[in-house]
């Protein structure tokens, strides 16, 4: 009698459970919280606690007439490759969720996303500008512009803003961002300037401080302008190694500048260079400005272009589950939030519109922003592709 | 074309002037207990982290005395750092190799303990400080000089004489001193030296003094050349360190700084000409036809017993 009643308990226990889980809308986040970037982990880490107690102090997000709490669920890729893809396998089939954000830079997200796609979860990476995330997987989303359109920005503002004939390029060959990248703006700055514009291009290999002979080459080129599509505990590296060695003319940057703790590992060293990025925190509007002030109140720091992108691609991702109707069937809600994120038009982003097009990349501007004598990213100029 | 040769030449020095200090640290352990000190990269880790903290705590409007000047700081500096890091040496000596060394057991087991070390250094790092990098302040206002299209800054040309100096030291105390006598003296016959009246123990925390204190100086001078901390910053230098080592042929002091010099001029040279990629193919191909010609490096002499 008594075992029966026990096992009663426990198959309504079994039943009940379900139920209460229903209750929850769970997003898995893919970030490198340790590692080679840790800050830009922290970033998103932050921005999306921000967003998960606003949405959850109102109450949680309302689907089809009902409420649902966000669980979220942080997994951290250590800034490698093969972390990212089973982060991702952790959280697709053992965390069960919904859909994923992250990883952030291409280097995980091209793993990453084919991982998501052969699961058939949708992912959304806030930051990765690398053509082949999203190429051929439908599954696969970004929150961010990509290289092809980023790298022909750098090169036009090179050539426009700084006269620059002759250009070098230094970067990490064994990164997929940095890489694809340094390329599509060779390709960019050559067809402005003629074949073999690009005098120099050199590489190196990640984990690498010395830039010596890399850097004498550079010098020796004769170039205009140095474009490094580094990140921010390699730019000050490179940066004042090449001021040692007598480097004084401009050097521009890409949208990983801008992720982490830039100005703080490089002080002065910095100041006066401009890069393309994502959004200007410095004189922003609207709902961008209510962000970067209550991120700014909660953690003492203004966010970053990581932080304001995963806010964007979480809120995508929210807003395409907002638009289905959850059946509690992973499998099924799953597909449907994809369909339902592919079809999102004219998104109102905090760094800027989005629509996507039929790869999954959002179409929206650039902006070239200048790092001021204070050491703030002001913005300088907006690119948008006509 | 000349000019740019004589550049790289300047680059490879200071890049090879790194790799030498650190390898004399190996070099002393080695000489002294025929142990591979795997943490030794580790240690060079944690005396910039020192120096960072040494540095910080003295500089600015909230050190221990306001406003001290950076010269001044950057010669407390130096002593600071080096005792310290000599401590975190002399500590491991003391927690981990002494008692292993008490029981007599096989050396493989206290190099791979001296492994087990770094680990703990280098993650204990991480859960303490965190993965943020630290920025070095600057000690030393960086002035670029250009002769005949070759620049360089006093900073490079300092690390160089340090190295330089190093050396002439080390080799000093090892080969004309009575104390170096005994470290040389321990490395031939452990048993019979303490016979003699020789305090081995006493020697050997004076080799980890010694090989720390190094460590540390060059940690010093690598967060001053290159400003960005991070907690694995001595995991791969240290193993190219120790392999410039044993290409110089290890326990040589001579081998040890010839063989830093030898590999950073290689690396350096590599870069210049080809595309980065091939650096460490290049690089240790050429290491490893130097010791396939000459087995115990290039200074090395042939013993019986190696690890």
């Amino acid at each position: 009698m008594k075992r029966t009643l026990l096992l009663t308990l426990a198959l309504i226990a079994l039943l009940v459970t379900p139920a209460f889980a229903e209750d929850a809308i769970k997003l898995g986040f893919n970030i490198p919280l340790t590692g080679d970037i840790p800050d830009v982990g922290e970033s998103a880490k932050n921005s999306a606690e921000l967003l998960k107690k606003k949405i959850n102090d109102a109450g949680g997000v309302e689907v089809g007439g009902k409420k649902y709490m966000l669980e979220f669920v942080y997994e951290d890729n250590e800034s490698k490759a093969e972390s990212a893809l089973s982060a991702a396998r952790k959280l697709i089939t053992q965390d069960e969720v919904l859909g994923m954000v992250g990883p952030q830079s291409s280097k995980q997200a091209v793993p990453a996303g084919e991982a998501a796609n052969d699961l058939e979860t949708p992912m959304i990476s806030p930051w990765s500008t690398n053509p082949a995330t999203t190429k051929d997987r439908p599954y696969v989303f970004r929150g961010c512009f990509l290289d092809t359109f980023q790298g022909p920005t750098a090169a036009k503002f090179a050539s426009e803003e700084f006269g620059a004939k002759k250009a070098a390029v230094l970067y990490d060959i064994a990164s997929d961002y940095p890489k694809g990248l340094a390329e599509d703006f060779k390709a960019a700055f050559e067809k402005i300037n003629g074949p073999g514009s690009v005098v120099a291009f050199e590489t190196f290999t990640t984990k690498d401080v010395d830039f010596s002979a890399q850097l004498t080459n550079i010098l020796k080129s004769g170039a205009d302008v140095l474009f490094t599509p580094q990140y921010y505990n390699e730019v000050p590296l490179i940066v004042k190694q090449a001021k040692s060695m007598g480097w004084n003319k401009p050097i521009l940057g890409s949208d990983s500048w801008g992720g982490g703790d830039l100005m703080g590992l490089c002080g002065d060293d910095c100041k006066g260079y401009n890069f393309v990025t994502h959004y200007a925190a410095a004189g922003a509007k609207g709902a961008t400005k209510e962000f970067i002030d209550e991120y700014s109140k909660t953690y003492g720091k203004t966010p970053d272009d990581v932080a304001a992108l995963t806010w964007d691609s979480t809120n995508l991702m929210l807003q395409a589950i907002k638009n289905v109707k959850l059946t509690g069937d992973v499998a099924a809600d799953r597909a449907a939030i994809k369909d339902a994120l592919a079809s999102i038009k004219d998104f109102p982003g905090i760094t800027g519109g989005m629509s996507f097009t039929p790869e999954g990349d959002p179409i929206k501007c650039a902006v070239v922003v200048k790092i001021d004598d204070e050491g703030k990213f002001s913005f300088y100029k907006s690119v948008c592709p006509n | 074309m000349l000019e740019g040769f004589i550049q790289n030449i300047l680059n490879a020095l200071q890049w090879g002037s790194f790799y030498s200090l650190i390898a004399l640290g190996y070099c002393l352990v080695y000489g002294v207990l025929l142990l591979i000190n795997f943490a030794h990269g580790d240690i060079f880790m944690v005396g910039a982290y020192i120096a960072f903290f040494v540095s910080m705590s003295l500089l600015g409007e909230f050190g221990v005395i306001p406003g001290m000047p950076t010269w001044l700081v950057l010669t407390l500096s130096v002593p600071l750092v080096m005792i310290l890091t000599a401590m975190v040496g002399v500590t491991l000596e003391r927690v981990a190799y002494r008692p292993l060394r008490r029981k007599g057991v096989n050396r493989l087991y206290v190099v791979i303990t001296a492994l087990m070390c770094g680990l703990i250094l280098e993650n204990g790092n991480l859960a303490i400080l965190g993965a943020s990098r630290k920025s070095f302040p600057t000690l030393f206002e960086q002035t670029v000089y250009n002769i005949g299209g070759v620049s360089f800054t006093n900073l490079k040309v300092a690390v160089i004489l340090v190295a330089v100096l190093s050396f002439v030291f080390l080799r000093f105390v090892v080969v004309k001193t009575k104390i170096g006598m005994a470290m040389r003296a321990i490395s031939y016959d452990k048993f019979a030296v303490p016979l003699m009246g020789i305090p081995v123990d006493s020697i050997i925390v004076f080799t980890f003094v010694l090989g720390s204190g190094f460590a540390g100086l060059a940690g010093l001078l690598f967060a001053m050349t290159y400003p960005v901390l991070d907690p694995y910053m001595g995991a791969l230098i240290g193993w190219k360190a120790f392999i410039a080592a044993v290409v110089g042929g290890i326990g040589s002091i001579r081998g040890a700084f010839a063989g830093g010099f030898l590999l950073g001029f290689v690396e350096i040279m590599v870069v210049a000409f080809f595309p980065s990629t091939l650096r460490d193919l290049i690089a240790f191909a050429i290491l490893l036809v130097i010791l396939t010609l000459k087995p115990t490096g290039l200074f090395g002499v042939a013993r019986r017993t190696k690890i």
